[in-house]
């Protein structure tokens, strides 16, 4: 997984609520058996009229946007499904860190898993940062995961607090596949426990 | 004397595998469903770093999202559904996972076959590629949805790596009227709560109108705690719930079975048990419900009318509900049984289960589709579709001009052929109504099968207690 440390740069405002992972990479895309090369994809139907033009209004349409890093939107952020393509679609584009009031619980766990920082943060300081992205190239934000820090590009810094765990991960950039490996014991001996107390729960083959 | 403990609690505590000093535990989990969309990428994932599925024997995979409804003899036409249909059975060989495929009547869609096979019990760990993962909690199994990267690390570990949610209940007591069923009893939570009602928490569903519902109503209901934001929908295990699960292929077997009963037993929530959030609902005040905009929490009775956005105070809400009504192309203060719908979907893992198609074909029974109106039956599974033809269910609805078809999610999602066209309204009984859901451009109505059935006759959106 790619680290997350610190980051300047562009920030997209898509102030919306409620935006959902079927508007972020729509069913057609799913169909893929890789992670990569989702970028395109992203925000298929807002992005795209029906004949492939790109819609001019849409915000990473234009051209301050298109190499944004950073997304600030609306509550509830990545409800619906639990498609990994999401956040890879995103991270294909370039989008690195999510600032949002709330976001869904699997997407956000997903973000982690791929080196996406999903950062919530009340709504007051979401208007104050969306405002400072709606003044496009000239505004970028600092995002700083070792201090947990914003800067904004007026030099204001905002405090946020991520799970220390998670951060560890996302820091140095840490596979969990690799780190449960390491408990394989404790897994071992749960397993031989669970055998005597629920036998029922091996599944009897056909 | 231990503190008062919730069911999520104690089946939380008896997956616990270790816990770090920060509180991130791991877990055990005691069935994986695997499915062809959310699967390659994880399968891919352990070959490159090497590793081998775990427990094959706790894993069962089948092709539910982009399998056909017509006619499966001929294959599948669309090259990339069937590339990832494909790449799953390569996969399930390589690695040794039980598959169901598509020949297979016990083929269907992943949240139907784990209870029909006995494969989904009370308190198990229960986890899916897929956010409807949270249908089994209906049999109080901490049941939810995860993405690929956690696919990956179940297969490869058996094991989660989680943090505890958050205890909400919601307890809605009292009698149902007649003709409201499971599926209104949620979509009415979810227009209270809203789509974010849930989040961090697993939401536990009590009281009399819960524990009078079948099973399959209470899957119903469990299956959309996604579209309230929570983690995982449970309901306490009770006799209900033993005696449908009595029996069943994978289910324990005589000798067993006491023993797995006399555990079931001891899980419902303690007395006095502590619930950071608690919602109660008066059933006698629930009527049918029906979705008018783009969020599964835009629904209104189905005698009430499509709202007006200049009535809403907070100026997100109003922006949201402005560009659902132009996306859904309403306007506000029409009456929702005034509006015209092109289409009908009866399935999904919501609603296509074998009592959703008896109550969908009890209203068509003798009765016509609109002629303006294309509706399809989609039953769940291969076996939901064989008894439902026993019970000759598929004369009522094909005499009634319904298309009868094979199992699979369908046009819940429109990755097979079955899909809107841009503009098309359909009247479905699946659980999201997101712009492009069931295909671009398209409006969907999320409704129950009775309702689905009685809007397919009159070529609009129906009341089901008028039909």
């Amino acid at each position: 997984m790619q680290k997350f440390d610190k980051l300047t740069g562009v920030a997209a405002p898509l102030a919306m609520i409620n935006v959902d992972t079927d508007m972020i990479i729509p069913k057609q895309h799913l169909k893929t058996i890789k992670r990569t090369g989702l970028g395109k994809a992203l925000f298929d139907e807002m992005r795209y009229e029906a004949d492939g033009s790109e819609k001019p209004d849409f915000v990473l349409n234009q051209p301050a946007y298109r190499k944004a890093q950073i997304l600030v939107a609306g509550a509830n952020f990545g409800c619906g499904s639990s498609r990994e393509h999401a956040p890879w679609a995103l991270l294909d584009f370039g989008i690195r860190c999510i600032l949002a009031p709330s976001f869904a619980d699997i997407f956000h766990n997903n973000c982690f898993k791929n080196g996406i920082l999903p950062i919530p943060l009340p709504q007051e300081t979401i208007d104050k940062l969306m405002d400072d992205a709606r003044k496009g190239a000239n505004a970028q934000l600092t995002i700083d995961l070792e201090t947990q820090e914003i800067v904004r590009p007026d030099g204001e810094v905002i405090k946020f607090r991520i799970d220390d765990f998670r951060r560890h991960c996302l820091l140095n950039g840490l596979d969990d596949i690799g780190l449960t490996m390491q408990k394989g014991g404790d897994v071992d001996s749960y397993e031989a426990r669970q055998k005597t107390a629920q036998p029922w729960l091996a599944m009897a083959q056909d | 004397m231990t503190k008062p403990r919730t069911l999520f609690d104690k089946i939380w505590a008896a997956h616990l595998v270790h816990t770090q000093e920060d509180g991130t535990c791991l877990i055990y989990i005691d069935r994986h469903l695997v499915h062809e969309v959310t699967s390659p990428q994880a399968f891919e994932g352990l070959r490159v770093s090497g590793r081998k599925v775990r427990r094959p024997d706790l894993t069962i995979a089948v092709a539910d999202h982009n399998v056909p409804t017509t006619d499966r003899s001929k294959g599948i036409a669309d090259p990339e559904s069937r590339t990832q249909i494909e790449t799953l059975e390569q996969n399930v060989r390589d690695f040794g996972v039980p598959y169901y495929a598509m020949d297979d009547v016990r083929q269907g869609i992943v949240h139907i076959i784990g209870p029909e096979q006995g494969m989904t019990l009370p308190g198990m760990t229960i986890v899916c590629g897929d956010s409807h993962t949270s249908t089994h909690g209906a049999f109080g199994a901490l049941a939810f949805g995860i993405g690929t990267s956690e696919v990956e690390h179940v297969l490869a570990t058996q094991t989660l790596i989680q943090k505890p949610a958050k205890n909400m209940r919601i307890t809605v007591d009292g009698d149902l009227p007649p003709g409201v069923t499971a599926k209104d009893i949620v979509l009415a939570i979810i227009g209270r709560i809203g789509t974010a009602g849930g989040t961090g928490h697993v939401i536990e569903y009590a009281g009399s109108a819960i524990r009078s519902l079948s099973m399959e109503g209470r899957m119903t209901v469990c299956n959309m705690s996604i579209e309230a934001g929570a983690r995982a929908g449970l309901i306490a295990p009770d006799e209900t719930t033993y005696a449908y699960a009595k029996g069943r292929p994978h289910a324990p077997k005589a000798g067993q079975w006491e023993a797995a009963l006399a555990y079931w037993r001891s899980l419902p929530s303690d007395p006095g048990a502590v619930y950071d959030k608690e919602i109660v609902i008066d059933a006698a005040t629930l009527v049918p419900h029906v979705t008018w905009g783009t969020s599964p929490q835009d629904v209104a009775p189905v005698t009430g009318h499509v709202p007006d956005p200049a009535r809403e105070a907070d100026p997100a809400r109003r922006s949201a509900l402005e560009r659902a009504l132009a996306y859904m192309g309403l306007t506000p203060g029409t009456k929702l049984t005034d509006v015209r719908i092109d289409k009908v979907f009866i399935g999904s893992c919501t609603n296509g289960r074998i009592e959703d198609l008896r109550a969908a074909a009890g209203i068509a029974r003798g009765r016509k589709v609109a002629g303006h109106v294309q509706a399809l039956v989609v039953p769940g599974s291969g076996l939901v579709k064989e008894q439902a033809e026993r019970e000759g269910l598929d004369r009522i609805f094909l005499d009634a001009g319904f298309e009868w078809r094979e199992p699979g999610c369908s046009m819940c999602l429109a990755m097979n052929a079955d899909r809107l066209e841009p503009g098309e309204r359909c009247g479905s009984t699946s659980n999201r109504n997101f712009e492009g859901r069931q295909g671009r451009g398209g409006r969907t109505h999320l409704m129950s099968p009775e309702m689905a059935a009685a809007s397919a006759i009159a070529g609009t959106i129906a009341d089901p207690r008028a039909a």
